[in-house]
């Protein structure tokens, strides 16, 4: 059944939704932590450090040479390569979870144990060895949907995104 | 994932609420990995119930006081259950204060009464107090092939190379969990095939001072991050200080806990053997330009010579270090606007007392300390704007955590900042 078909909306509405239907991208991988949320990406190529390389009770990253240095992942999708640096790794995401700052969800490329235990900690739902790469594909704003149970990760385009919001 | 009988019944509950909840985080955690079973591990180094500023605060009004902050954060269990004893070689590492120097380290008198029945807490159930990101330098040093589970990524790196023992970076929670069951994921490091080199540096300079050591380790880490490095070219074999600061920076700049140095590290007595018969991913050469710019990255947060603090043991000094700082102070006094504090443990500073070491950089102005750093307890001297120090790792931490600058340098170079008030290092 066509978009068209479903709602027999205004013709702008039903273009938008079209193009939204097009840049709607669903990556498959697997269940780190189960359940679901959704909410605006925040990307880095970077692997992140916990332990002196983010202020827990703020959610922003610190580590001096970073690419997302002062910006926060409160409320945030976080889409990122893996986890380095210090053990500590779980108890600042741990710790960011009690502040109220953590992610609303994870994505991420390299599994490892810290980041194992951050996200099981951190009680949000997350996935990793996603059938495409997830870095290619979202970039910072994009609207993302993390069903962890499923595995799966469902990308809208920041641009069409804001344009469905009006 | 597959159980044994005995896991089971802890996961049912046969041995009390504590392990139930333990195994159940352990699941979850185990899952999360993709690992299919459990290892049995019989040394188990972390920082169960410490009670950290936050945590102290947060769970300040939930019933159970220690048994809350171990309950709700360690075991991640939203019900209350009690710490029973552990059930293998458990020792607590570095963190809380100097229980002799709390107050130079800015701490509160509440804060440090905390620490100290934090301390009891862990004591009673068996876990040895060592307060110390160094364990393998104070006694506890786990045999070749045995399955450790340990959290300090400089310890969990050297535990793996250095010794042969075998453990992935784990968590507080992890491995408070592991303390009360034995148990830890059967997943990476713990796996022959996981152990295997993945990248190959060609080391093409002679790599000989402690300063060397640690900017080898740290551009290691920065280029393969979390992979297994092979070190090939490595004609003289490190000590300990030397294994202990090329570690440490390699899991700052990366996350590396696994390394092989061909002829030198037990599991890579050919290239062949540390790469177990598999080609390398890629191959890096560490020569002259390669130190240059490690050194330069290490530097870049400075600019200004003028050096309040000088910080010395990270990874915490070994006696030979203590040792050697004093040779440095040779009887002088360091300047009046810098301070001088070295990091160390307990076992360690016991050691530097009857030595007369500890006394020797009292009377030069300066303080032997224990338990944290300056990173670890975000302690540095008040008004502190330019640190000078002789760690890769500290350097790559402290001015990302507290906004100083930090010069990186030799022993040498960071006493003689200490002497001087000024930065004079250099690259020799």
């Amino acid at each position: 059944m066509s978009v068209r078909d479903q709602h027999g909306a205004s013709p702008t509405r039903t273009m938008l939704q079209e193009r939204q239907e097009a840049e709607r991208i669903v990556l498959r991988g697997r269940k780190v932590v189960g359940g679901c949320a959704e909410g605006e990406a925040l990307v880095t190529r970077q692997t992140i450090s916990g332990w002196g390389g983010v202020h827990a009770q703020s959610g922003t990253i610190i580590e001096t040479r970073h690419e997302l240095r002062g910006q926060s992942f409160k409320d945030k999708v976080l889409v990122f390569r893996g986890a380095k640096g210090s053990s500590g790794w779980s108890v600042v995401f741990h710790t960011a979870r009690l502040a109220g700052s953590a992610p609303k969800a994870l994505v991420f490329n390299e599994m490892t144990t810290k980041v194992a235990l951050g996200a099981v900690v951190m009680r949000v739902p997350a996935v990793t060895g996603l059938d495409r790469d997830p870095l290619e594909i979202i970039e910072t704003g994009d609207w993302v949907r993390v069903d962890g149970d499923a595995g799966t990760v469902e990308v809208v385009k920041r641009r069409v995104a804001t344009e469905d919001r009006r | 994932m597959q159980l044994t009988d005995h896991e089971r019944a802890m996961l049912d509950g046969a041995e009390g609420r504590a392990k139930q909840k333990a195994m159940e985080l352990l699941v979850r955690y185990a899952e999360a990995l993709g690992a299919e079973r459990f290892v049995d591990v019989t040394n188990v180094a972390g920082v169960p119930a410490q009670p950290t500023p936050f945590l102290a605060a947060y769970y300040k009004d939930f019933p159970g006081g220690q048994h809350a902050i171990f309950s709700h954060f360690d075991l991640d269990s939203d019900e209350l259950v009690e710490m029973p004893h552990v059930v293998t070689r458990a020792c607590h590492l570095q963190g809380g204060y100097d229980p002799d120097n709390w107050e130079l380290l800015g701490a509160s008198a509440e804060a440090a009464a905390r620490g100290r029945e934090g301390e009891r807490y862990a004591s009673e159930r068996g876990i040895e107090i060592l307060k110390t990101c160094t364990p393998y330098l104070v006694g506890n040093v786990p045999k070749r092939g045995e399955h450790c589970a340990w959290m300090e990524s400089s310890a969990v790196v050297y535990c793996n190379a250095v010794l042969g023992a075998r453990t992935n970076t784990e968590g507080r929670e992890s491995t408070s969990a592991a303390m009360l069951t034995g148990k830890i994921p059967y997943w990476g490091l713990h796996v022959d095939e996981c152990r295997r080199g993945t990248h190959r540096i060609d080391v093409e300079i002679e790599i000989d001072s402690v300063m060397d050591w640690g900017m080898l380790g740290y551009f290691v880490g920065d280029v393969v991050q979390e992979r297994i490095p092979v070190l090939t070219g490595i004609a003289k074999r490190p000590d300990l200080t030397r294994y202990k600061h090329f570690g440490a920076a390699a899991a700052s700049s990366g996350g590396v806990e696994m390394y092989h140095i061909v002829g030198i590290t037990p599991e890579a007595p050919t290239v062949e053997d540390a790469f177990g018969g598999n080609a390398p991913v890629e191959v890096f050469r560490y020569d002259a330009a390669a130190r240059r710019r490690t050194y330069e990255a290490l530097n870049a947060n400075a600019t200004d010579p003028d050096v309040d603090y000088v910080m010395l043991g990270c990874p915490h000094a070994s006696l030979e270090q203590i040792e050697e700082a004093c040779r440095l102070l040779d009887g002088r006094r360091i300047s009046p606007s810098c301070r001088l504090w070295i990091f160390t443990s307990r076992a360690v500073r016991r050691r530097a007392d009857e030595a007369g070491l500890t006394d020797v950089i009292r009377k030069a102005g300066g303080h032997l300390l224990t338990d944290t750093c300056s990173a670890i307890g975000l302690a540095v001297p008040p008004g502190t704007k330019v640190a000078a120090l002789d760690s890769a790792k500290q350097v790559h931490y402290l001015p990302a955590m507290t906004g100083i600058q930090a010069w990186f340098g030799s022993t040498a170079d960071c006493i003689d900042a200490a002497l001087t008030g000024r930065w004079r290092g250099a690259l020799r």
